[in-house]
């Protein structure tokens, strides 16, 4: 069975965001990119796939940040190939704009089962892989916390997530695209010294994008940082000081008897 | 421009969820703006109840998908469609849920509409619909132009107030073509209802959650003890279970459970809105988390920016002393 893995970078949370000045996009200068969590959990279930049943994993990125330590960390957990798309990124990667890149390069690539994480932390205009899943008119479904294949009968039957800790068991025709939001189990540990090493064989493809239109989806008229509602009563003190403010809000609220 | 409004009101069982008549709320109000006509789709079967309660809306189109199992994305997809073609919105509104979601991008995706996720606001202008999209954890608000109609809309539960959409009336019902996908290259098999949980999270008067910062799952055992103190359990953010630390039963949020407790207590969680979805009504909120900006503090009563593995051992003993002059 021949995988594709969509893998996408997005900045790291842990790092105070900037606004540029021209307040549409985040300063690029202070951003640290970091794999999209949920990109981490669909080359896991890939991986995962890939054990069970054989075959190939391919993992594909746009080329912008730390596009090779991503993808020689990939080969270096078990993926088969990698490859990245030369594209300029600079005016934003949109859904749709990722989308159609995809569509025009690596999806010439074989392929029974494409996996991407469900959303990224920056998707505006929503989850890529619905709308490449279009564009290549195989069936979707987002949100997958499990996915079981039966080659034979061409079906995968996938687990999907519904609000309030409820599931559907969906049989979907391949090739599909899977949305994944959490894997079978959580993705798997590779140490740095395994990553140098598949760093000094390894191969990264390169798909140059064609300079087509992109779609364009709308306008950011402004991006702005949430400001604190000053809702919350900030305790200040050290431990001590602080857990005995908060015996006096349980006391108060009735928590304590 | 076309103001026309089609809420897709989404539920998986039985009963209407808030957010759709949040959005409902909102709808009327624009509709007053701009003379907007209102459309709800709801999935059948529907009580009459059920139809008088969008009183906000011109019409309800019923569809029925096959009880037995639940709504797939491709069949709820064709249902939007159907509901599009009669209802010609300029704006669809649909609940930032898992499903939906998932149609929503499907149908901008055919249509060639412009879909904004994560909105916590949205107006109609005469360039075109604003949007206001909550991206980057929870950090960062992205204000947009969709300039064509229709604009899909996914919007956040909390958004808006509930009680603004619940108008009883008479809206017409409509009922709408069950879907049929003629190749079935998607078929759901099986609905599995929430596991009953260890113990009755919607029940307990005190939570006490845990997030990723509480780095790894032998520190949850403090937690745990003091959650025994105070008569409550332990809950978590989705990091958490996705690690193994805890039960699935346990998450909080979007595709977990929406808790209501009296005190919700959140240990080194960021806010993200996936989680604040399921815990932003409990009574009393206070929130422990390193970082000061962390967008918890955004909808905390109380905060503390402070390392969680300090502030719980300290709480611990301050309580001992409590229990102790009691
Ligand atoms: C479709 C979909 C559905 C989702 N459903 C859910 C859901 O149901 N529930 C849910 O929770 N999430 C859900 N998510 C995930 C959500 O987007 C966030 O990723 C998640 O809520 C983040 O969890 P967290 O706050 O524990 O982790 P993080 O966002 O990583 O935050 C950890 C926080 O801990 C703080 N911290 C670190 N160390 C310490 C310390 N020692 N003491 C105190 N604070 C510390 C950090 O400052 C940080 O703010 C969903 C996502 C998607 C895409």
């Amino acid at each position: 069975m021949d995988i594709l893995v969509f893998l996408k970078q997005v900045p790291d949370l842990v790092e105070e965001l900037e606004i540029d000045a021209g307040g549409t996009t985040l300063d690029s200068t202070w951003l640290r990119y970091i794999p999209s969590e949920y990109d981490e959990h669909a080359l896991e279930q890939a991986l995962l796939l890939k054990e069970r049943h054989g075959g190939t994993v391919h993992v594909v990125t746009i080329d912008i940040g730390e596009a090779d330590d991503m993808l020689y960390s990939a080969l270096a957990k078990g993926a088969d190939s990698a490859g990245k798309i030369t594209a300029d990124f600079s005016d934003g990667a949109s859904s749709t704009r990722l989308a159609t890149a995809l569509q025009d390069t690596v999806c010439t690539h074989p392929y029974d089962v494409i996996l991407t994480g469900v959303q990224s932390i920056d998707d505006v205009e929503g989850p890529t892989g619905a709308f490449l899943a279009r564009g290549l008119g195989i069936p979707y479904v987002g949100s997958v916390n499990g996915v079981s294949v039966n080659g034979d009968a061409g079906r995968a039957l996938v687990r999907k997530e519904y609000p309030g800790g409820a599931f559907s068991e969906i049989e979907v025709h391949l090739p599909a695209l899977i949305g994944i939001q959490a894997a079978e189990q959580p993705p798997r540990y590779v140490p740095i010294s395994r990553i140098r090493q598949t760093k000094a064989q390894a191969h990264i493809s390169e798909y140059a994008a064609p300079e087509t239109a992109h779609p364009t989806w709308g306008r950011v008229l402004s991006m702005r940082k949430v400001e604190s509602t000053g809702s919350a009563v900030m305790l200040d003190g050290d431990p001590g000081a602080v857990a005995q403010q908060l015996v006096d809000i349980l006391q108060e609220h009735n928590v304590l008897r | 421009m076309n103001t026309n409004i089609l809420v897709y009101a989404e539920r998986l069982r039985s009963g209407i969820p808030g957010i759709v008549y949040e959005l409902l709320g909102k709808a009327r109000a624009l509709a007053e703006a701009h003379g907007s006509d209102i459309s709800v789709l709801l999935p059948g079967p529907a009580t009459e109840e059920e139809v008088a309660s969008f009183g906000a809306a011109h019409r309800v189109l019923i569809v029925e998908h096959d009880a037995a199992t639940s709504p797939t994305p491709e069949g709820m997809l064709q249902s939007v469609h159907d509901a599009a073609a009669l209802t010609q919105p300029g704006l669809l509104l649909m609940p930032a849920t898992t499903l939906a979601s998932d149609v929503a991008a499907l149908f901008a995706a055919d249509t060639g509409a412009r879909l904004v996720t994560n909105c916590i606001d949205f107006d109609i202008t005469h360039d075109g619909i604003t949007a206001c999209s909550r991206q980057y954890g929870g950090k960062i608000l992205v204000d947009v132009l969709v300039d064509s109609t229709p604009a899909v809309l996914c919007v956040l539960a909390g958004a808006f107030q509930e009680q603004e959409g619940c108008v009883t009336g008479t809206p017409s019902p409509v009922k709408l073509p069950s879907p049929v996908l003629p190749d079935q290259r998607m078929r759901a098999t099986r609905f599995i209802p929430p596991a009953p949980g260890d113990v009755d999270l919607a029940q307990m008067p005190v939570l006490l959650s845990v997030g990723r910062g509480i780095q790894n799952k032998e520190n949850i055992g403090i937690v745990e003890e003091l959650a025994s103190k105070l008569n409550g359990a332990v809950c978590a953010s989705r990091p958490v279970i996705d690690q193994g630390w805890l039960p699935l039963t346990r998450q909080i949020g979007r595709s977990g459970l929406m808790v209501k407790p009296r005190v919700y207590m959140a240990f080194g969680i960021s806010g993200a809105p996936e989680h604040v979805e399921g815990m932003k009504d409990a009574g009393l909120i206070i929130a422990i988390n390193t970082d000061r900006t962390a967008p918890i503090f955004n909808v905390a009563h109380y905060g503390v920016a402070a390392d969680a593995l300090d502030v719980v051992p300290a709480l611990l003993e301050a309580l001992e002393n409590v229990v102790q002059h009691t």
